[in-house]
């Protein structure tokens, strides 16, 4: 189990420092698929570069720790302290744009035994590599081209092949697919999902598109504006969220054969330096009070293994019915046509 | 019925790799699509990157010219043999929205400055109509001239900046926008509010637009008209709704497969143990 305690993670900028990540407590059990959702600047990013470990200027750790559930080879717990000697042997980081992340004038192969921990033996760590490369539908031939020579979906593949080479404990995965097409995107999943089915591993996936969550995730972390704000199992999160944010998240975007009138979220996130006093998602949230403006809401576990930051959690399902009674598309298109028409009329 | 835009056996090659090793890549094959409408209409563009969707917009936008055949826009001939408005007569009639604001928008220049420069140049407007049109054009999309003016393109989020792009694209009154991937660069949350106003400018502008995208769910809620490409053809063509729940083409079917839903899984994991599956 991976256990997160009071994490605060700052920035240093030139205007100051500001708290990208802002007290997360969090329990995260051995050999799921947890996925990490919310907005672009909600903090996502730099919570999964702190369960990493790659923390650095800009970056620093305020307050907390991440202690990972196992030891090292000294037999030491890992901690945040200790954690970037296990880099790729028992966490591993595959990044959103391989592209950039593959050395573009080093053939693969060279990449693969590109560090420490093969020093000695790369004959047979590469011989090794060539054996599991196939596993993951790409010829063994892939890893002596040079990453300009693969097309976007192989090179991923190759990104995957080397954060699952040495079976780690931990794979963190920043929009693994957001690059690629659709059909693509299906084939990564479903490889990801075999390997950790066969090595049993805990995967951490970043994304933005709850299909993807949906489809791949056991349990899912939502975040908004530097905080958690809902905590649970995937099928209980988007059976019956108990955030208002969570909600609206899911219902943003349209699906196929569902006409319903979709608006996406009104306003935006605040910004990380002026934050609102209590609830963060209050002047978005269509249940906020005058106790959500003054008083922040806890993450609380209101059911069993269900947390929410929401002072009326348990008024988001009545919520999630007014939200599918809404006007339809054609009745919406309707609407438009009588204003156009009024407007002509004025004139 | 007016034809919205016409494609007659349009052919486009390009040529990769140099001389001893030339290898031909046909990102157009034999294209011929016609849209007549009396009304206007959104046209959506789909399939995978390497299907020829872009290429093809690149024709219509005439920054690609095609190898052979010819594309109609509202009665002008916009590509191909025959070519004849001006370059300023041609963007009255087709006006783009491409994918990343920020790239469209030097980070020198305000913003306000090629709205206006879009008004006087292209629509030609006297300098007071020009202000008019733009601050009309602003309201459209939902904002106001004074927010605006005087701003340089970092001053904006990306979601404000693509509606400022669609509002420049506004400005001459073009029969059609062509929409390159116009909401894949902005937050998930705030897309429905640039597709949204598509659908309200389709009706208020009399604008169509066409719609190039690799997100069948949002191609699905706008779209009147929707086309199926893979390797440089269309594959299916037709009602977008009617297309979208009932495909015909193998392609169409395989894209729909692929969709991460939010009703049912790739992979059923209800019986396995918990934990692991």
């Amino acid at each position: 189990m991976i256990r997160l305690d009071n994490i605060v993670a700052t920035y240093t900028t030139q205007r100051g420092h500001v708290n990208a990540v802002d007290g997360v407590t969090l329990e995260i059990p051995d050999s799921i698929v947890m996925g990490i959702a919310g907005e672009s600047g909600c903090g996502k990013s730099t919570l999964m570069k702190v369960i990493y470990g790659d923390i650095g200027f800009p970056l620093s750790l305020s307050s907390g720790m991440v202690d990972y559930g196992f030891v090292n080879e000294r037999g030491e717990p890992v901690t945040t302290e200790n954690i970037r000697r296990e880099w790729f042997r028992h966490i591993s980081y595959i990044p959103q744009s391989s592209m950039s992340s593959l050395n573009p004038v080093v053939r693969i192969r060279d990449q693969f035994v590109d560090f420490p921990a093969t020093a000695g033996r790369k004959k047979e760590v590469l011989a090794q590599v060539r054996a599991f490369v196939p596993k993951l539908g790409l010829p063994p031939e892939a890893i002596d081209a040079y990453p300009h020579q693969l097309s976007g979906g192989m090179r991923q593949r190759i990104m995957v092949a080397m954060a699952t080479f040495f079976q780690p404990e931990v794979i963190l995965a920043d929009e693994p697919t957001t690059a690629l097409d659709v059909v693509v995107q299906k084939s990564i999943l479903l490889l990801l999902l075999d390997l950790q089915k066969e090595m049993g591993n805990t995967i951490m996936l970043v994304s933005h598109d709850m299909g993807v969550h949906y489809q791949i995730t056991q349990k899912m972390l939502i975040m908004y504006a530097a905080k958690v704000v809902e905590y649970a199992d995937t099928d209980d999160l988007f059976q019956r969220p108990l955030h208002p944010y969570t909600l609206m998240l899911i219902n943003s975007l349209p699906t196929i054969g569902d006409d319903r009138a979709r608006h996406g979220l009104p306003g935006s996130p605040p910004s990380l330096w002026e934050m609102p006093q209590g609830c963060r998602f209050a002047p978005r949230c269509p249940l906020a009070t005058a106790l959500c403006r003054k008083e922040e809401p806890p993450l609380l576990e209101h059911e069993r293994g269900r947390f929410s930051a929401c002072h009326y959690a348990a008024s988001v399902p009545e919520l999630k019915q007014t939200l599918q009674a809404g006007p339809r598309l054609s009745e919406i298109a309707h609407d438009t046509a009588q204003l156009t028409a009024d407007v002509e009329r004025d004139v | 019925m007016k034809t919205i835009l016409k494609a007659q056996g349009l052919n486009k090659t390009y040529h990769l790799g140099s001389f001893p090793r030339t290898i031909k890549v046909r990102a157009l094959n034999d294209i011929n699509l016609t849209i007549e409408s009396d009304k206007p209409v959104i046209i959506s563009l789909v399939g995978e990157s390497g299907s020829g969707k872009t290429t093809l917009a690149k024709v219509i936008l005439r920054l690609v010219q095609p190898s052979s055949g010819a594309v109609t826009v509202a009665g002008h001939t916009v590509a191909g043999k025959g070519t004849r408005p001006s370059r300023t007569e041609f963007l009255r009639t087709v006006q783009p929205i491409f994918q990343n604001p920020f790239e469209a928008f030097s980070q020198y220049r305000t913003v306000d400055a090629y709205l206006l420069e879009t008004a006087t140049r292209v629509a030609r407007l006297r300098k007071d109509e020009a202000v008019q049109a733009v601050e009309e054009a602003l309201a459209a999309v939902g904002m106001q001239y004074k927010d605006v003016r005087g701003k340089y393109p970092n001053q904006f989020s990306g979601g404000e900046l693509q509606r400022a792009s669609v509002a420049r694209a506004l400005i001459p009154r073009p029969q059609l926008i062509v929409a390159d991937e116009p909401v894949s660069m902005i937050d998930a949350s705030r897309r429905m509010i640039i597709i949204n106003l598509f659908l309200a400018l389709k009706q208020e502008f009399q604008t169509s637009f066409l719609y190039i995208t690799h997100d069948l769910a949002t191609a699905y809620y706008i779209s009147d008209y929707i086309a199926v490409m893979n390797k440089g053809r269309i594959v299916e063509f037709g009602d977008a709704k009617q297309v979208l729940s009932r495909p015909q083409h193998e392609y169409t079917q395989l894209l729909l497969d692929s969709i991460p839903r939010l009703d049912y899984r790739w992979v059923d994991r209800r019986n396995a143990a918990p934990g692991k599956y």
